[in-house]
């Protein structure tokens, strides 16, 4: 890594630059929500004018950028007895700006999963190798736990990553092709200052969570506490809409589906984000299915994002962004589900004894 | 025989024959757009009897196109005739599956209706009617109107004798992948939670709340739903009104109110 720092009049000019020649997206306001605040998205931006530079988090995550909610994975071509199987994975380069340091964990949490395991995706990697990531750090909204989760600071998985701290951004260069932008760019090393600077500014970050979520052997818990009765409970607030899936910046499950072109001449396979909370997710050929009960369904989401799966070595895959608690209609959340789980394995402490017998 | 070859396989065309009922015939409609597709789809059909797209006029079809819903007692008798002739007999559009916006109609005395919109004229009249409480329905593609791209699916895989589903999702679902800011917290009641996806959500993609056009997605949880709209406080009234329009979702809903 190599740490710079620019001016943030310097910045805007080499911002500017980036975003005027690429295809660039960034948080831009979208709507003022009823209670009278800011809804962002990721969307197209073209001057750093155009980049909402102090929001505070998209309600959809970056995710859509590496996995498509819809991406056609491979054309067919039928000729008299033959059929021809076309597979591309190109994608153009873009750049993304903006991320938070969570949404960069996020992809990395992505790249175990699916460029570092068995299968390493061809169709993410084409996308992932050609996006320019440019990280900026923020102060946390009230509902944000990824502190808790130690995703609230990041040092691999972007381009550069902008740390700021006051009338200039101190860069941390992660990647030579960012190195070589930065240098028709007026920069400079980082005095013994600037680096007060970026610790005060950690510091400033690291101190104003306002949540906190328990995640001390949250694996365990997750795996005594199967038959909970909590899962219900929650379960049964869930409308399976499956918004939770969609906003979040880590779940990547998805349907395949298959399909005739209307000439008949051809086919589609295609592949679409799923969400494990909808009704048919883990419905099988011949209709059974094996979660037909919503707190099933919401159970298996927590399993994924708090006990991991072998794919991706057990580890948590939640970042701790809160994306589906805010966009959950029906008031779920990480944060009190994980709390409520908690509560219903201590209460039971109180009837045993505080040391184990000597055998 | 007209046919395709595909694979060794023979697909014969469907004949297919088009009736409006109690309806605007947008439905119908639709089959004519889409035009970069139009031609490759027409090629899939023997259309019989379509007054939109054909001067054909004959009885031998295979499978009925029901739009709209009944509305008049002749209707009922024209509906059972063609249910006699037709194999595969399909509701197409959410006033063939539901009743539509006419069951409005269904919440006034008849003869009160008919002395507003018919002031001194002899109507033939009775309550609207769903297709399904005459004859026995076999599909159902809801939508008001039908999505064209999903009529041309389902089309096809009735040709190649595939499977033929609709999305069991709601359509939150697809509106939260075209990146729009949910409608309730723009403060407004929104039925996308409980109502089928397969739309792309066109509606709240112009920031109109979901009025269910397209029915209930499967086992939706309807006190989950309720709680949301008591909590932020919004018009039970309103929810009534949504919930009413389409008469989709004539099984939840609260006569009482």
């Amino acid at each position: 890594m190599i740490y710079k720092v620019i001016a943030k009049s310097e910045f805007k000019r080499f911002t500017d630059a980036l975003l005027r020649d690429n295809t660039s997206f960034g948080p831009r306001q979208v709507d003022t929500d009823s209670r009278g605040t800011a809804v962002y998205q990721f969307l197209p931006v073209s001057s750093s004018d155009d980049v909402a530079f102090d929001y505070t988090a998209t309600a959809s995550s970056a995710k859509h950028f590496f996995l498509p909610f819809r991406e056609e994975l491979s054309r067919f071509t039928f000729n008299d007895q033959e059929w021809d199987q076309q597979i591309t994975y190109e994608a153009n380069p873009i750049v993304l700006i903006g991320l938070r340091a969570c949404d960069i964990s996020a992809l990395n949490i992505l790249d175990d999963v699916l460029l570092n395991g068995h299968f390493p995706s061809p169709y993410y990697l084409a996308k992932r190798k050609n996006t320019f990531v440019i990280g900026i750090d923020h102060l946390p909204l009230p509902d944000c736990f990824c502190k808790s989760m130690s995703h609230h600071t990041i040092s691999t998985g972007f381009n550069v990553f902008c740390s700021d701290i006051g009338e200039d951004y101190y860069l941390s260069i992660n990647s030579s092709k960012a190195f070589n932008f930065l240098k028709e760019f007026e920069t400079r090393d980082p005095h013994d200052d600037d680096n007060c600077r970026l610790v005060e500014r950690r510091k400033i970050i690291s101190n104003s969570f306002l949540s906190e979520v328990d995640v001390t052997a949250l694996p365990s818990i997750l795996d005594i506490e199967f038959d909970s009765p909590v899962w219900e409970k929650w379960g049964n607030k869930c409308l399976n809409c499956g918004t939770c899936a969609m906003v979040c910046p880590t779940c990547y499950c998805y349907s395949v589906e298959e399909s005739f072109d209307t000439d008949l001449k051809g086919a589609s396979r295609q592949k679409k984000l799923y969400s494990c909370n909808l009704v048919d997710f883990a419905e099988v050929a011949g209709g059974h299915n094996f979660r037909p009960k919503n707190g099933d369904r919401l159970k298996y989401r927590y399993y994924h994002q708090h006990r991991g799966f072998a794919e991706n070595a057990n580890q948590q895959i939640c970042v701790g962004c809160n994306r589906c608690g805010r966009a959950c209609l029906a008031g779920i959340n990480p944060k009190d589900v994980i709390n409520d789980l908690r509560m219903e394995k201590e209460s039971c402490l109180t009837n045993i004894s505080s040391s184990p017998d000597r055998i | 025989m007209i046919s395709m070859k595909y694979q060794g396989f023979t697909f014969e065309k469907l004949k297919i024959a088009s009736f409006d009922f109690t309806c605007c015939e947008g439905c119908q409609l639709q089959l004519a757009n889409r035009e970069s597709s139009l031609l490759d789809f027409l090629e899939l059909l023997d259309i019989r009897n379509f007054r939109e797209l054909s001067t054909e006029k004959n009885n031998d079809y295979d499978i009925a196109l029901i739009e709209g819903s009944l509305s008049r007692e002749d209707e009922v008798e024209r509906l059972q005739a063609i249910r006699r002739q037709a194999k595969t007999l399909i509701a197409f559009g959410t006033c063939a599956c539901f009743g539509g916006v006419n069951s409005l109609k269904n919440k006034f005395p008849l003869q009160e209706s008919v002395a507003e919109v018919y002031p001194g004229m002899q109507i033939d009249t009775m309550p609207v009617r769903k297709i399904s409480d005459v004859v026995k329905v076999d599909l159902s593609i809801p939508g008001c109107p039908v999505n064209k791209e999903e009529v041309e699916r389902i089309m096809v895989h009735l040709a190649t004798g595939s499977l033929i589903t609709l999305p069991n999702y709601p359509v939150c679902f697809e509106c939260k992948a075209q990146l729009n800011t949910c409608m309730f917290e723009l403060g407004e009641i929104c039925l996308g939670p409980i109502t089928r996806g397969g739309c792309n959500a066109v509606c709240t993609s112009g920031k109109t709340p979901c009025l269910g056009c397209r029915g209930p997605s499967e086992e939706i949880n309807m006190p989950a739903f309720i709680e949301l709209v008591t909590e932020r406080k919004l018009s039970p009234d309103d929810l009534q009104e949504k919930m009413a329009f389409y008469n989709a979702f004539e099984e939840f809903c609260d006569h009482e109110a």
